[in-house]
């Protein structure tokens, strides 16, 4: 009977107007170095590559490519702060610094909020109300443990690594860095660390920033550069830990290409997660939960609830709510204070995500797509969600990082238990129950190193994040996250 | 051309973020070598209500705030005294202090605020617990303020002392009403100005002045102040609060065991005696197997 | 009859929910169009122990006449008073699209008996209310006694006639959790509300963003279940338009385009006119407004 009832309609009455962000008072660099000593210089062999904004594809900078000689570098240089002056500033003065890095960002919050949205293609509204105050949140929260390690791990005398290798994605480039750098420094050791190639700039700025703090040179160097920096880092004998965030592929290489040393390293990659929806939830706010869990930051999430599994007694009823709800979704220019879903951050990005959606046709599914306008430049993709899934499609079963839903449904606790917990992944998972022994039944025996009940998506510094299996080893985040940088022993 | 006039400062009480005089106008002149400095307000018992009052009603919204959000307000005293470090080392040496060791003193103050600011959002990771009681329970133990706490500060080290008094008491989200030291009172009220100035919600610190020996007693038997971090040296006044406190079994911290020069005075523990347990129990729904994971 | 006691509404997630809608920035043709909207929905509302006739005549006169100088803007939508100032209402308003909207069931409170209730609907119907805005029995539904409110209502309803349409007031403030203010809204609108309505105006809180999205997803899912409409509106507390923009983008993506009307959505305000005045001003000219340029009715 529902169904001869008129679907509601949400555009073409009162729309909203443009209301662009100004960037006015910005400026970007033509071209921008490596950040070496604490001094911006040229890399080495003079090489540089090409940042562009991805809902537009203009040019908005050279970066430099740090090759072996820049990675050597910077990596002594890191070495030479750890074992000279790092070491002799005591913990309470160590913690002034980061407080200091933690306070310039707050101050210049506007601008690189601008930028992280140029650069990577998140809409203003996100950079601005999420990304950087996370980022800023993160070096005050680790600079309150420099000197109070030893309430941390007590009965040791926690000791820091000396130089930690840092590689960071570009879905929170900012943010990334801030998780990366802020224990590193707060547990007494050096940093070198590379930014994303196709967001390297808000990285850069934080070393103007680092610079301004005046914290001591060679403490962080921030390098930019591709996969083969990477590789250059992971691979120098001098680094002794590395911490990574990006791809399980990536992930792999890495855990290979480090075997047998002595280096440390935690993993922070991809993931499939489930978000569940029984049908005693109060299905209008866990409909708004699974659009944040996966449309927020065009998808580009590792964490994101990329699986949907509704009770089938409330299947109707939540898909119905979902599709209105994704009818008052924007997509469009990031700048857009209004924008939901900005840019997809690359080409080969926007490749994968297409690539994944042709397959899910192609195996049989149903999709459904957002009906929007999209810009004649740059890299979009409307959110997106396919019904009739099975735990078999390889769009329930492979990470898209892009806004894809796969929807399927259950019956029971045990068989949503089951299906939810049947991938290699294991980093987060969603559950929508107005009751809460259910809800600490489910969070009990879901496999996942985040678990979000009648929530998704939050984020806080106190608040351990990583993942099983998969996903990682290793957590970013709390009292957890102080471990990975340190010698417990 | 004639001599410029120094504008002479007036010394109020803090109450609810407002500075006034004390109700009952007296005043007690502070001297040194015979020379008077300031007249100070000789509080009475009704400013000390007052007080309470205040930071009775300041509790509930100072206490939930985020812990991040008290935080940053602790760091911001931190910020705005370092920017007037030069009044209060004025003060000090004014108070009879040696310059050297006033700027010594002042610089150790904003430090120690400065460590404190980092605990808020890092007592329950270390105290807190997940307790995985025997039953099927997700049983997990929080510690959370008690609520207006009456502060006796130290007599002698009359910034750093008030600092060490007042910052472990309100990190956690308690208010406060100091009774400050008597024979050196001027940093106190300047103090209360950089709290004024610093983002800190009206009525989480109240600062009176006076004759701790009339006001102690008054605020040791409030019914509705629930605990004491009390730093005094004198035993009989001590003796005397104790047994006043009883009456509504206030929480007492004898603060003068520590001694706050002492850099081991900063530790989580100092917070965590003017906090509380708390321990909730939900139950885990059992399914197919057996046992539950927490 | 059955009540659907089962629909669960989490806090936090509401709260979420309306902290995207605050956060959506309207410029230009947008925000000129949502503030002329806004004036049209607007019941312009006078309920003093001291409100007199011409009182009542005056505030008649500014529901026709917002700002001389600005004659391309539209009408407010209803003007509401005490039932025993619907006559002069409706004969200041005769010739205009203004509707008279009439209080009544022992406004605000509510506490009187049926009767007394009933007696009082039917006289403003026959002075010529064209909407009555009558406020649920609270006491009962804190008690549980949830059929009695419903059919309170419903006999209400009964009595406005054909020609009346019935606006049910919740009075959220005085209602508890988002699931009772949840329930009050399905009550209501099963019991035949034309309209439901957050508040009196009289105790705080009044209307808030929160409360009203519960309220919209009441109706929404009634559309959905029965392919009915049902209006809404927020009262009291919306005194700027800032605020007023942001209930109409709630509206506006909680139901879509057919509640932007107002034959179905209204906002209860008084001074909240003034400033929407100020602010078309201020779109059309570029500067910012002062009151002393509109009048104080």
């Amino acid at each position: 009977m529902s169904s001869k009832i008129k679907s509601l309609k949400y555009n073409g009455k009162w729309d909203f107007s443009p209301s662009i962000e100004s960037v006015e008072n910005l400026s970007i660099k033509k071209e921008y170095q490596l950040f070496i000593n604490g001094q911006f210089q040229k890399p080495a062999a003079n090489k540089y590559f090409s940042s562009i904004n991805p809902s537009n594809e203009q040019q908005l900078s050279r970066i430099a490519k740090a090759e072996s000689k820049d990675v050597n570098l910077a990596v002594s240089s890191a070495r030479d702060a750890f074992n000279g002056h790092w070491r002799k500033i005591s913990a309470k003065e160590r913690a002034k610094y980061i407080y200091r890095i933690a306070r310039i960002i707050q101050e210049k919050s506007k601008e690189l909020a601008i930028v992280e949205t140029l650069d990577g293609g998140k809409p203003i509204r996100e950079s601005r109300d999420v990304d950087i105050p996370l980022t800023s949140a993160h070096f005050f929260y680790y600079a309150g443990w420099a000197d109070k390690l030893k309430y941390a791990f007590p009965n040791r005398n926690p000791k820091p690594l000396g130089v930690v290798g840092q590689i960071i994605p570009w879905n929170f480039p900012l943010m990334m860095a801030a998780w990366k750098i802020a224990p590193a420094l707060a547990t007494g050791n050096t940093v070198v660390l590379k930014p994303a190639e196709s967001t390297s700039i808000t990285a850069l700025l934080l070393a103007e920033i680092i610079k301004e703090s005046e914290l001591p040179p060679g403490v962080v160097n921030i390098i930019t550069g591709d996969g083969s920096t990477g590789n250059l880092i992971v691979n120098h004998p001098d680094v002794n830990k590395i911490a990574f965030t990006g791809s399980t592929e990536v992930g792999k290489s890495i855990m290979e290409s480090i075997s047998g040393t002595n280096k440390r390293s935690t993993m922070e990659l991809g993931g499939k997660a489930a978000n569940i929806i029984f049908e005693d939830a109060p299905l209008d706010q866990a409909v708004e939960g699974v659009i944040n869990g996966i449309y927020f930051n065009q998808g580009h999430v590792c964490c994101a609830g990329s699986r949907l599994f509704i009770q089938e007694s409330v299947y109707d009823v939540v898909l119905r709510k979902l599709k209105d709800r994704m009818q008052s979704l924007l997509v469009g220019n990031p700048l857009d204070k209004n924008t939901d879903i900005g840019a997809v951050n690359s080409k080969q990005q926007l490749a994968t995500i297409h690539k994944y959606i042709n397959i899910g046709v192609k195996e049989g599914a149903d999709i459904f797509q957002l009906n929007c306008e999209l810009p004649n430049s740059g890299y979009w993709c409307p959110p997106t969600l396919f019904t009739n899934v099975s735990q078999s499609h390889s769009i329930a079963k492979e990470e898209i990082f892009g806004p894809v839903l796969a929807v399927q449904t259950f019956r029971t606790t045990k068989e949503v238990i089951n299906k939810a917990n049947n991938t290699p992944y294991g980093l987060s998972a969603g559950v929508w129950t107005d009751k809460g022994s259910k809800a600490f039944n489910l969070a009990s025996k879901l496999k996942a190193g985040v678990i979000w009940a009648n929530t998704y998506n939050k984020f806080d510094p106190t608040s351990p994040f990583g993942g099983y299996k998969e996903s990682g080893h290793g957590r970013e985040g709390g009292l957890h996250g102080l471990s990975p940088y340190l010698n417990i022993e | 051309m004639s001599k410029r006039i120094k504008v002479l400062k007036t010394y109020k009480i803090f109450i609810d973020g407002k500075f006034p005089r004390t109700e009952s106008g007296r005043y007690t002149q502070l001297k040194k070598d015979n020379i008077p400095i300031a007249n100070i307000c000789l509080s009475s018992r009704k400013d000390i209500k007052n007080a309470v009052l205040s930071a009775r009603n300041a509790f509930e919204s100072w206490f939930s705030k985020s812990a991040y959000n008290r935080s940053q307000i602790l760091y911001r005293i931190a910020e705005i005294l370092e920017g007037n470090k030069n009044q209060f080392i004025q003060e000090l040496i004014l108070q009879g202090e040696d310059s050297k060791k006033a700027i010594l003193e002042i610089d150790y103050s904003i430090d120690r605020i400065i460590y404190f600011a980092g605990w808020p959002d890092k007592i329950n990771p270390i105290f807190g617990s997940v307790n995985p009681v025997a039953s099927s329970h997700f049983n997990f133990t929080i510690l959370e303020p008690m609520g207006v706490v009456g502060i006796i500060a130290p007599e002698e080290n009359s910034l750093l002392g008030l600092i060490s008094s007042i910052i472990p008491v309100i990190l956690s989200g308690n208010t406060c009403v100091a009774i400050v030291s008597e024979k050196l009172p001027l940093c106190a009220i300047s103090l209360a100005e950089v709290i004024s100035n610093s983002d800190v919600p009206n009525g989480v610190v109240n600062i009176i002045t006076g004759n701790k020996d009339e006001l102690a007693p008054h605020l040791a038997q409030h019914m509705d102040v629930n605990a004491l971090g009390l730093n005094i040296e004198n035993k009989e006044l001590k003796n005397q609060i104790f047994l006043r406190a009883s009456n509504n079994l206030k929480r007492l911290v004898d603060v003068s065991k520590y001694n706050i020069q002492d850099s081991n005075f900063e530790s989580p523990y100092i917070v965590k005696k003017f906090m509380e347990a708390k321990t909730t129990w939900h139950p885990i729904e059992k399914d197919f197997t057996s046992s539950n994971n927490y | 009859m059955i009540l659907d006691l089962k629909t669960k509404v989490d806090k936090l997630g509401i709260e979420d929910r309306v902290s995207r809608i605050t956060k959506r920035s309207l410029k230009s043709e947008a925000k000129l169009k949502g503030l002329k909207m806004i004036l049209s929905m607007i019941d312009l509302t006078t309920l003093e122990g001291m409100d007199t006739n011409k009182r009542v005549e005056q505030l008649c006169y500014k529901a026709t006449h917002l700002h001389n100088e600005l004659p391309e803007l539209p009408n407010v939508a209803a003007v509401c008073v005490y039932p025993n100032m619907v006559k002069t209402a409706s004969s200041f308003l005769k010739y205009t699209e203004v509707k008279v909207a009439s209080v009544s069931t022992a406004f605000p409170s509510g506490n009187s008996s049926l009767k007394v209730k009933i007696q009082e609907t039917k006289e403003a119907v026959f002075n010529g209310a064209d909407e009555i805005d009558m406020v649920i029995s609270r006491g009962k539904f804190h008690s549980g006694e949830y059929n009695y409110v419903f059919d309170e209502i419903a006999t209400i309803k009964e009595n406005c006639g054909d020609k009346a349409r019935l606006k049910v007031i919740l009075e959220t403030g005085e209602l508890g959790d988002y699931d009772h203010i949840r329930l009050a809204s399905e009550i209501a609108i099963k019991a035949g509300a034309d309209f439901i309505k957050t508040s009196t105006g009289k105790i705080k809180p009044a209307a808030t963003l929160p409360v009203t999205l519960v309220m919209l997803e009441a109706i929404k899912a009634h559309y959905y279940n029965t392919g009915k409409m049902v209006g809404m509106k927020p009262a009291g507390g919306i005194s700027n338009s800032k605020l007023a923009l942001q209930y109409l983008i709630m509206v506006k993506e909680t139901l879509g385009n057919l509640w932007l009307d107002k034959h179905w959505f209204r906002f209860g305000a008084s001074s909240l006119a003034n400033d929407v005045l100020m602010q078309v001003l201020k779109q059309k000219t570029g500067f910012y407004q002062s009151n002393n340029y509109f009048s104080k009715d």
